[in-house]
């Protein structure tokens, strides 16, 4: 193998290493928040009248922040306070951006 | 379909999956194949329609349900205390035809692991490349002999599946005298719906508050104390239901006399005028006769990276059938959650790919206290690559602070968007 090729396939080798170590599955996002739906619908589209808030197409920013909120107890809930508590920073980033790519 | 004739269907089906797999091994990273769901309910619906939304139809799903119609057991203890009717908690399988999910109203007679094929009751074998199992409940009857026949079984009810059962308890109670008593036995856990005795208790008891005063609600639990949301349910009970509820526990049933619905314990008879038994339960029957390896002789084992049995490759299991993790209850909300999980790692797998190494469930259990109010029990559950099973998350979840209206909402809105979740 010419060193250049070599060289091509260990830069290859490493992207792709380092791009699986960062998303394992690349479906995770789709799957963290099909956990969200049993309440906010499927892909985030609530049914509506059902006195729930869809999250399809919400700001990504804006959902990040309420969940912190709700994580850290300043935002009044019933349930969100506990559910919010079992996601990481990393997962909720996901979730909100796969919501908000939902249009 | 309506001109198909029945083995025409089967075998146009036969294509699609043959079709389908050969897609799937090319080494695509598209899924391909076809995967039969058998079972309609929170599990197996939601299964169906997911594994067709996420492959974009790219799979071949059919769906075996014995039912034409969904009832749900979530919201039926409402029909029971008569806010709701059966109209109310029942939809149709339409809603998975604009998925290009195929439902057959039939059941299967048997599976056969090893050639991947599975053979209905009504004639006629189908083959698959994923078998999803999500069967539910069936019960045992072999501890309390004299409720062991259908006859007896017409009489004293369950009502633990959501159906004509429940319209005939609402009867029986609305029957029942001012004065009369009206006994709930809970079996030892593990059961279908942790809170489900304790949600039932209490809203038949805020029905006789109303409507027959003079009369008493037996809570008969053979476990030794309230299963779910204990502190909130024994709260309710003494605000609201003090002179009305009686709760007790290490109360197992031992039989029943059919005729004059007496409870019969260990040391005690009770005599009743309307007794609702909860009976043992175990996996659906199918599990068993799939040859799946049970826990307990009861519950499937399975692997929770794919809820794939960990004795028979191929074969994939949802909702209350299955060995639950650790603190996971089985309901309804939970078995939604093994459906996406089972679609996910399907969908890998079928595309030749591992399944997500790090999969994560969520239950949320409301129960009504009376007409309006309500309490919740949540948990967020993660794989534990160590231990080999999904882990509760330290520090997330927990109960209503108090019983709220709000959650009484929160509840029926709850309901509906799970149900169109599974069903639309
Ligand atoms: C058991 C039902 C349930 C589940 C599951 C659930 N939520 Fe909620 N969500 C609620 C309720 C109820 C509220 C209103 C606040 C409260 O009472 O807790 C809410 C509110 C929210 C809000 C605020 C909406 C607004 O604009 O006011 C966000 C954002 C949210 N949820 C995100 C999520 C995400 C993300 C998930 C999945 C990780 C999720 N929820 C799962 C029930 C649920």
């Amino acid at each position: 193998m010419k060193p250049a090729h070599l060289i091509a396939a260990l830069a290859l080798a490493a992207l792709t290493g380092s791009a699986a170590a960062q998303a394992p599955d690349p479906h995770l996002a789709r799957n963290l928040a099909a956990t969200c739906a049993n309440c906010h619908g499927t892909n985030g589209r609530a049914v509506p009248g059902s006195g729930m808030e869809a999250l399809a197409g919400t700001d990504k920013a804006k959902l990040v922040e309420k969940f912190r909120e709700y994580r850290s107890g300043i935002r009044p809930a019933t349930v969100m306070h506990q559910i919010a508590k079992g996601y990481s920073d990393e997962q909720i980033e996901l979730i909100a951006a796969y919501f908000a790519a939902q249009k | 379909m309506m001109n198909l004739n029945r083995r025409d269907f089967l075998r146009t089906l036969g294509t699609v999956a043959a079709g389908g797999a050969l897609y799937g091994c090319a080494g695509g990273t598209r899924a391909g194949g076809h995967v039969i769901v058998v079972g309609g309910g929170f599990g197996g619906a939601t299964a169906a329609k997911y594994l067709r939304m996420w492959s974009g139809g790219g799979v071949a799903v059919t769906l075996i349900e014995r039912n034409t119609q969904f009832i749900s057991c979530p919201i039926s203890n409402l029909v029971v205390s008569g806010e709701k009717q059966l109209g109310d908690i029942t939809l149709g399988y339409e809603g998975l035809a604009k998925w290009g999910v195929r439902v057959i109203h039939d059941e299967v007679a048997g599976v056969d692991a090893a050639k991947r094929t599975i053979r209905l009751a009504r004639g006629g074998e189908m083959s698959y490349d994923r078998l999803v199992l999500s069967p539910g409940v069936d019960f045992m009857y072999e501890g309390t002999p004299a409720l062991n026949n259908a006859a007896a079984q017409d009489q004293i009810l369950h009502a633990w599946k959501a159906g004509p059962q429940t319209v005939a308890l609402r009867k029986q109670l609305e029957d029942m005298k001012d004065g009369g008593v009206f006994a709930i036995t809970v079996p030892k856990a593990p059961y279908r719906c942790p809170p489900g005795p304790y949600e039932r208790a209490s809203v038949v008891a805020g029905y006789l508050k109303t409507h027959k005063p003079k009369s008493k609600v037996l809570v008969l639990d053979a476990n030794e104390e309230v299963q779910s949301k204990k502190g909130l349910f024994l709260k309710a009970w003494s605000d609201l239901y003090k002179d009305i509820l009686e709760y007790r526990p290490n109360s197992e049933l031992r039989d029943v006399d059919v005729a004059s619905r007496t409870a019969i314990l260990e040391f005690d008879k009770v005599k009743t005028d309307v007794l609702n038994v909860i009976p043992p339960q175990r996996a659906g029957d199918i599990a068993a006769k799939s040859g799946l390896k049970l826990v307990n002789n009861r519950w499937v084992e399975i692997d929770w990276r794919s809820m794939e049995s960990t004795s028979t490759p191929g074969i994939h299991i949802l909702g209350d059938a299955i060995f639950p993790a650790p603190t996971m209850p089985k309901s309804g909300h939970m078995a939604n959650q093994h459906a996406k999980l089972a679609a996910a790692a399907i969908l890998n797998l079928l595309a030749g790919q591992a399944p997500s190494p790090t999969p994560l469930v969520m239950n949320t259990c409301y129960s009504f206290i009376d007409a309006k109010n309500a309490i919740h029990v949540a948990s967020v559950h993660v794989y534990d690559a160590d231990k080999k099973t999904l882990q509760p998350v330290q520090g997330a979840g927990g109960v209503s602070a108090a019983r709220n209206e709000l959650e009484g909402k929160a509840a029926l809105g709850w309901a509906q968007n799970i149900w169109a979740d599974m069903l639309t």
